[in-house]
C-alpha cells in the first residue's frame, strides 16, 4: 500500500533521514520506534509532503507522491492525527470533526460521525464543548476521530500516548486496534512507548539516527534483546 | 492582594496608604510632565514650548487621591470612598473647571472609583481576581452575542429609521457615514484577521485602490459610480491576490511587516506617479453617485437628464443626497455582514477559521492553506475596495493623505477591540474608536489622550477584546444541548451535506 524507498530528507544542512525504506501492506498495523530525534517523526511528515524528500520515492497504492503538496496527499486517502494532537482549540468538537470531514466523499459525514462517536463515546459526551477545554486524552481522542472523518484508507499517528496517563495510552491503543479489526485500516504508527506499540503492531520497524537499523514482527522485535536493551528496560 | 476581605473593618495603615499614593502619584507626574505639561506652539520666531504646569499639578493631585480612594476601600472603607467618590463626580458636572480636560478626569476617575466601592460594598470584596473577572466578562460577552440575535436586526431598523427621524442633521448624518464606513472596513478586515487569522497590517492599500480605481475611472472615461463599483471591487480583489501569491507562505510577524510595507507602497506609488495619479495633489471633482444611474442629485439639471426631487417631486434639498449616501453605506456595509455570517457556516469559512485556530492541522486535513488564504485576502480586499470607491464618491476629493498607516493601525484597533472574528465587537469598537473622538472634540487637545488612555484601559481589561466570545456554528442536540444521541442525525448530516457539498479547495 505505502513504500517509501531511499528516503533522504533534509532540514537545511541536517540529513534528518538517511536513506529509509519502509513497505506497508494494506490491512496492518505498523510501528516505528525509536528514540529522540532519530527522525520518526520527520518520516511521517515526509509522507505527507512536509519537508518534501530530497532523494528517493515515496509510493502510494503504486502512485508516486513524491512531490505533491500536502494536501493533495492527503486527498489521496492518506489522513494524519498530528504530533501534539493539534486540534482546534476555540472550534467545538463536532466543528472539529467537520473539519477532519472537509475533503471526505459528499454525504458520508453522519455516517462517518456515528462511527467516530460509536469508537469514543466520550466525544460525544464532549460534541458541543470547546476542544481546548478538554483533558489530553479526549483531545488525543478527537485527534484521532478527526483523521478518520476523511475515511482514509491510511492512517498515520504521531506518538498518539504523548503525555496521556497509562490509562488513557491503554484506551487510545484499544482504540486503534478496534479501527484496524473493524473497518480494515491500515495504520502506521510513530511511537515512542515500544512496549504498547510493538504489542499491538502486526509489524515494526526500529529507527536510529536517520536510519531504519531493524525490523520484524512485533513479536520478534519485542523479544530481541537489543530492542529490550534501548527502548524497553526500565519500564513500560 | 487580591480578593481581600472587607468584612472586618480593620485599622488602616495610613504611612503605607500614604506611601502607596505618593509612588502613583510620582509615577503619574513622570507621565504627564512630558505628555500634558510640555506643548508646542508655532510662534512668528518659530517652534515654541508652551507649560501648563497647573493640569499637571491637577492631575497628579488627582491620581493621588483616586489612589488613595482604592486603598481605602481595599481596607475596608467603601462606604465613605463610594460617598467621596460620587461627591467628586458630582462637582465634575456642577462646578465650574479652569478646563474641560480637568472634568471629564474627575467625572470619569470618579465613577470608576465610586463604581469600584460599590462592587465592594454589594460583594463584600475589594478587588475581583483576574480569572473571575475573565470569567464574569465572558458571561457578558456570551450574553451579548446570544442578544445579538435580536439586538441585530433592532439595529440595523434604528440605523434605517435613523435619517427620517427629525434628529438627522447635516452632522449626524455624516457622522453616521463615516462611522458606517469603518463599520463596513472593520468587517472586510474581520474576514482576514477575524476569521483566518492573517495580522493585515496594510488593509488601507485595497481601501486606496478601490478609490483611486473610482476616482480614475472616473476622470479618464467618464464613467459612472455604479460602474466603477464593481470595478473597483474587482481591480482590489485583484490587487489582493496579486499581494496574496508572494506573501501568503510566510506566517506571523513576517506575515504582517510583509502586508505594512504593501501599504505603503500602494501609497507611496499614488504620491509619486504624478502624471496619472495627480501626486500628493490628489484628484478633485470626483463625480457624485446618481440615484441608480436615472436622476442626479442636483438642484437644476441640465437638459434631458432627470433630478431626485423632480423624480419623487419633492422640494430640492442638500440633505437628499447625503441621505442616498447614508443608505448606500448601510447597505454595502450590510452585504459584508451578511456575507461573512452565511460563510461562516460553510465550508469556506470554517476552514478560515481552523487555520486561525491550527494552520499545520489544516495541512493534515488535506486543505489548501495557499488557496484559503488568498481567498479570504481576495474578498476582504474585495470589499475594501468597494468602501474606497464609496470614500472617494462621498468625499468628492481624494488624495494619498486619506491612505496613510494610521488608517490600517485604526481599522485594525476596531477588529481587535471588538474580539477577533465578532461581528457585534466591530460595532462597538467603531463606535468607541471613531465616535469617541467625535464625541472628545470639546477636549480639543487632550482627544487623543483620552482616545490613547481608552485603549489600554480596554485591553488591560478585555486582553481578547471586548466580545470574544466564539458560538460554535453547528450543533448537535440543539442550542441547549440536551436530548438524546438518536436525535443526532438530522442537524449532522445536514452540517455535513452542507461541508460535502461545498468541497474545499
Amino acid at each position: 500500500m505505502l513504500k517509501v524507498s531511499g528516503v533522504h530528507t533534509f532540514y537545511g544542512a541536517i540529513e534528518a533521514l538517511k536513506g529509509v525504506d519502509i513497505e506497508i501492506a494494506s490491512g496492518e498495523i505498523v510501528s516505528l520506534i525509536g528514540a529522540n530525534g532519530a527522525g520518526k517523526s520527520t518520516l511521517l511528515m515526509t509522507i505527507c509532503g512536509n519537508p518534501r524528500a530530497r532523494m528517493g520515492r515515496v509510493l502510494f497504492e503504486g502512485e508516486d507522491i513524491t512531490g505533491l503538496p500536502t494536501y493533495e496527499i492527503v486527498r489521496r486517502g492518506i489522513a494524519q492525527s498530528p504530533e501534539g494532537r493539534r486540534i482546534f482549540p476555540r472550534m467545538s468538537v463536532l466543528e472539529n470533526l467537520q473539519m477532519g470531514s472537509i475533503t471526505a466523499k459528499p454525504g458520508s459525514f453522519a455516517n462517518e460521525l456515528e462511527r467516530v462517536l460509536t469508537l469514543f463515546p466520550r466525544l460525544k459526551e464532549r460534541i458541543g464543548q470547546r476542544a481546548g477545554t478538554m483533558s489530553g486524552g479526549e483531545q488525543q481522542m478527537l485527534a484521532i476521530g478527526r483523521a478518520l472523518m476523511s475515511q482514509p484508507r491510511l492512517l498515520l499517528l504521531d506518538e498518539p500516548s504523548l503525555g496521556l496517563a497509562p490509562l488513557v495510552v491503554k484506551q487510545i491503543f484499544q482504540a486503534v486496534k478496534d479501527i484496524n479489526r473493524e473497518q480494515k485500516m491500515t495504520v502506521f504508527m510513530v511511537e515512542q512507548n515500544a512496549f504498547h506499540a510493538l504489542k499491538l503492531a502486526h509489524r515494526g520497524y526500529v529507527m536510529v539516527n536517520g536510519k531504519v537499523t531493524m525490523s520484524g514482527t512485533g513479536a520478534e522485535l519485542l523479544a530481541n534483546e537489543e530492542v529490550r536493551t534501548a527502548y524497553l528496560e526500565g519500564g513500560h | 492582594m487580591t480578593a481581600l476581605s472587607v468584612s472586618s473593618p480593620r485599622s488602616i495603615a495610613w504611612p503605607a496608604i500614604l506611601k502607596e499614593a505618593a509612588i502613583t502619584a510620582f509615577v503619574a507626574l513622570l507621565l504627564t510632565v512630558p505628555l500634558v505639561g510640555l506643548r508646542t506652539v508655532d510662534r512668528p520666531t518659530g517652534l515654541g514650548l508652551e507649560t501648563r504646569w497647573a493640569e499637571v499639578a491637577a492631575a497628579v493631585g488627582l491620581v493621588f487621591l483616586g489612589r488613595l480612594g482604592l486603598c481605602l476601600i481595599r481596607d475596608g472603607q467603601p462606604t465613605v470612598v463610594l460617598v467621596l467618590a460620587a461627591a467628586a463626580t458630582a462637582a465634575g458636572f456642577l462646578i465650574q473647571m479652569p478646563t474641560e480636560a480637568l472634568r471629564v478626569i474627575l467625572i470619569a476617575g470618579g465613577a470608576i472609583i465610586a463604581i469600584r466601592a460599590a462592587i465592594a460594598i454589594r460583594t463584600g470584596r475589594s478587588k475581583l481576581s483576574q480569572a473571575e473577572r475573565d470569567q464574569r466578562m465572558d458571561r457578558i460577552a456570551a450574553k451579548v452575542q446570544h442578544a445579538s440575535r435580536w439586538l441585530g436586526p433592532i439595529a440595523v431598523v434604528v440605523a434605517l429609521a435613523f435619517p427620517m427621524t427629525p434628529l438627522a442633521d447635516r452632522q449626524l448624518l455624516d457622522i453616521g457615514i463615516l462611522l458606517l464606513t469603518y463599520i463596513m472596513l472593520g468587517w472586510g478586515l474581520n474576514i482576514v484577521v477575524g476569521l483566518a487569522g492573517l495580522l493585515d497590517l496594510g488593509y488601507v492599500a485595497f481601501y486606496a485602490v478601490g478609490a483611486y480605481s473610482y476616482a480614475l475611472l472616473a476622470h479618464y472615461f467618464g464613467l459612472s459610480f455604479w460602474v466603477c463599483l464593481p470595478l473597483a471591487g474587482l481591480l482590489a480583489a485583484g490587487s489582493g491576490v496579486l499581494l496574496g501569491f508572494p506573501v501568503l507562505r510566510l506566517r506571523g510577524d513576517y506575515f504582517a511587516i510583509v502586508t505594512l510595507g504593501f501599504g505603503e507602497i500602494i501609497r507611496i506609488i499614488l504620491v509619486n506617479w504624478y502624471q496619472f495619479t495627480g501626486g500628493p495633489n490628489g484628484i478633485s471633482g470626483i463625480p457624485r453617485p446618481s440615484f441608480f444611474g436615472v436622476a442626479d442629485f442636483v438642484r437644476s439639471p441640465p437638459e434631458g437628464t432627470l433630478a431626485f426631487h423632480e423624480m419623487f417631486g419633492l422640494e430640492f434639498s442638500p440633505l437628499h443626497r447625503i441621505v442616498f449616501l447614508y443608505y448606500l453605506i448601510l447597505v454595502l456595509a450590510l452585504v459584508v455582514n451578511v456575507f461573512t455570517l452565511r460563510i461562516r457556516k460553510l465550508p469556506l469559512g470554517r476552514a478560515w477559521e481552523a487555520l486561525r485556530e491550527d494552520d499545520i492541522a489544516c495541512a493534515s486535513l488535506g486543505i489548501n492553506r495557499t488557496n484559503m488564504k488568498l481567498a479570504a485576502f481576495a474578498i476582504a480586499a474585495m470589499f475594501g475596495g468597494f468602501a474606497g470607491s464609496f470614500f472617494a464618491t462621498r468625499q468628492g476629493f481624494i488624495s494619498p493623505e486619506s491612505f496613510t498607516f494610521i488608517e490600517s493601525a485604526i481599522i485594525l484597533a476596531i477588529v481587535v477591540l471588538g474580539g477577533m472574528g465578532s461581528q457585534i465587537g466591530v460595532v462597538v469598537a467603531t463606535l468607541l474608536v471613531i465616535g469617541l473622538p467625535e464625541a472628545f472634540r470639546e477636549l480639543a487637545d487632550y482627544r487623543m489622550l483620552a482616545f490613547g488612555m481608552g485603549m489600554v484601559l480596554i485591553m488591560l481589561w478585555r486582553p481578547r477584546g471586548l466580545l470574544a466570545h466564539r458560538d460554535p456554528t453547528i450543533l448537535l442536540y440543539g442550542r441547549n444541548g440536551k436530548g438524546a444521541g438518536g436525535a443526532a442525525a438530522g442537524t449532522a448530516a445536514a452540517g455535513g451535506q452542507g461541508i460535502a457539498g461545498g468541497r474545499a479547495k
